[in-house]
């Protein structure tokens, strides 16, 4: 990889001007912070609004050759465990391929655009998902690359921002639009990936840089690097796949059956029938050995991913892993997310994790922190 | 004031030596957010890691850049990392060191030089 040559988005340049720090991510030279640094960053986005360059993230629409929506719905079902066929034109929803053994290949964004699905999938996965549609979905579904760059609009004042530009305001959490701009057309979704109401919106390659200069021109607005982009999602309690997620974990043990609809579930119309049911399904039923926690840290030491959790804090087994961790700005305090047996799940749970050789303690919280402005 | 390969600084103050992280290596870690300190008394030797501290990006050692004994250690930076990034060179130094001879720092890199290490 090292030997690679980074590919670059089209903001590129504009990342220099502002004053980033580029370092390379998922092949791409990405921008991790700018001059104000990551706690600020972070800071800033959950007061204001935060404009993120997610252009290296694949963006692909799932085309019938029939034009009926319905047709693509039905061939996606067989490659993730969601309800597709009754995501209603013009809503987005969370989903995930799934791979034989039960575990994930990817998490992923699905939009029911009228005439055809529109994906946006993790920039690391992004080939190899294209390759998978391509494999698995019947020749007359066409699977399209789309070029576009994307931004992540997000915070409480993304509404505000993102109104004279394109008419955002009648838009809920999770619907999808396609609007008129003078960038031209912007696909826009109300969602993001920080906790915090916003907008994910890809933009034709012409039209993004004046876009984001028009967004950072507004006063509530400031550019945010990837290093604010992990600390957010990690104290939103969001999965970062390769890291909270990955092949060997399945959808049970990450604690996101919430994203597996009824109908796909044992006793539904359209139960199993995508890749790793088997697993999947027997553990709807008779549960997980492991669970997914939010973890807090009671002292001012983040645990870092790889850090081992113990139940006790002087011997015992292992009984867990934490796969991220960091310092949340706006808990001001550090914060965690990993793996533990299920019968340490529970909410309230005390947990030790090594750091540095000292068993230091750490808890499932009751009510983990969210931000809730989203715009139901 | 000295400087260290590892971007640590060292001003003499009589008998002891008081150390800490240069602006530019503050800059580097980004946003400190916490800082574990070794004990007073200790015994250390050049070399080792004495100090953790973890920035929002990862968690780094900072070593002893001297044998000695630590016979203070900066206590407001446990409260208040964000010293670090503040102030690296004046109210966020990490330690002071009891060594036998404070001439042992002369050997190290001068501002000029360290300028140019980093250049």
């Amino acid at each position: 990889m090292a030997e690679q040559e980074l590919r670059t988005t089209v903001l590129h340049a504009l990342h220099l001007e502002l004053g980033a720090r580029m370092v390379p991510f998922a092949g791409y030279e990405m921008p991790v912070q700018y001059p104000t640094g990551v706690m600020a960053e972070h800071l800033h986005t959950r007061a204001k609004a935060g404009l993120f360059d997610v252009s290296h993230m694949g963006q692909i629409a799932l085309r019938p050759a029939s034009g009926d929506v319905t047709d693509a719905a039905r061939a996606l079902e067989a490659l993730v465990p969601q309800d597709i066929l009754g995501l209603a034109e013009g809503r987005q929803r969370y989903g995930l391929f799934t791979n034989d053994a039960g575990g994930i290949l990817d998490d992923l964004m699905i939009a029911n655009r009228g005439d055809h699905l529109f994906l946006v999938v993790n920039a690391a996965c992004k080939a190899a998902d294209a390759a998978h549609l391509r494999a698995h979905l019947p020749d007359d579904i066409v699977v399209e690359e789309i070029p576009r760059a994307l931004l992540a609009l997000q915070g409480p004042g993304s509404e505000a921002a993102l109104s004279p530009i394109a008419d955002v305001k009648q838009m809920r959490f999770m619907d999808v639009a396609v609007l008129p701009s003078v960038f031209g057309d912007l696909w826009i979704s109300r969602s993001g990936y920080t906790g915090e109401d916003g907008f994910e919106i890809s933009v034709e390659a012409y039209g993004a840089e004046p876009l984001a200069r028009a967004l950072l021109a507004s006063d509530e607005v400031e550019p945010i690097g990837l290093g604010a982009r992990d600390s957010l999602r990690l104290e939103a309690g969001l999965c970062l796949y390769g890291s909270d997620i990955d092949l060997e974990t399945s959808p049970v043990e990450a604690r996101l059956l919430w994203a597996i609809q009824k109908v796909r579930r044992p006793g539904g119309d359209r139960a199993g029938g995508f890749p790793g049911a088997e697993r999947i399904l027997g553990e709807i039923v008779d549960g997980a050995p492991r669970a997914r926690v939010e973890l807090y840290p009671e002292g001012r030491a983040p645990m870092r991913p790889g850090t081992l959790l113990f139940a006790d804090p002087s011997d015992g087994e292992v009984a867990g892993r934490v796969t991220s961790g960091a310092f949340g700005p706006t808990l001001g305090a550090p914060v965690s997310m990993g793996y533990v047996r299920s019968d340490l799940a529970k909410p309230g749970t005390r947990l030790f994790g090594d750091v540095r050789g000292k068993r230091l303690p750490v808890v499932v919280p009751e009510t983990p922190f969210r931000p809730g402005t989203y715009k139901r | 004031m000295r400087f260290t390969e590892d971007h640590e600084w060292l001003r003499a103050e009589g008998e002891i030596v008081v150390v800490g992280i240069t602006e530019y290596a503050a800059e580097q870690l980004g946003d400190v957010v916490f800082v574990e300190l070794p004990e007073v008394e200790t015994q250390v030797a050049k070399g080792d890691e004495i100090v953790v501290i973890e920035s929002v990006k990862a968690a780094s050692d900072i070593v002893a850049p001297i044998d000695g004994e630590i016979v203070e250690v900066n206590e407001a930076l446990v409260d208040k990392p964000g010293l670090v990034n503040e102030d690296p060179t004046g109210g966020a130094w990490f330690f002071k060191i009891k060594v036998e001879d404070t001439s042992e720092i002369d050997d190290l890199m001068d501002e000029d030089a360290y300028k140019d290490f980093i250049a």
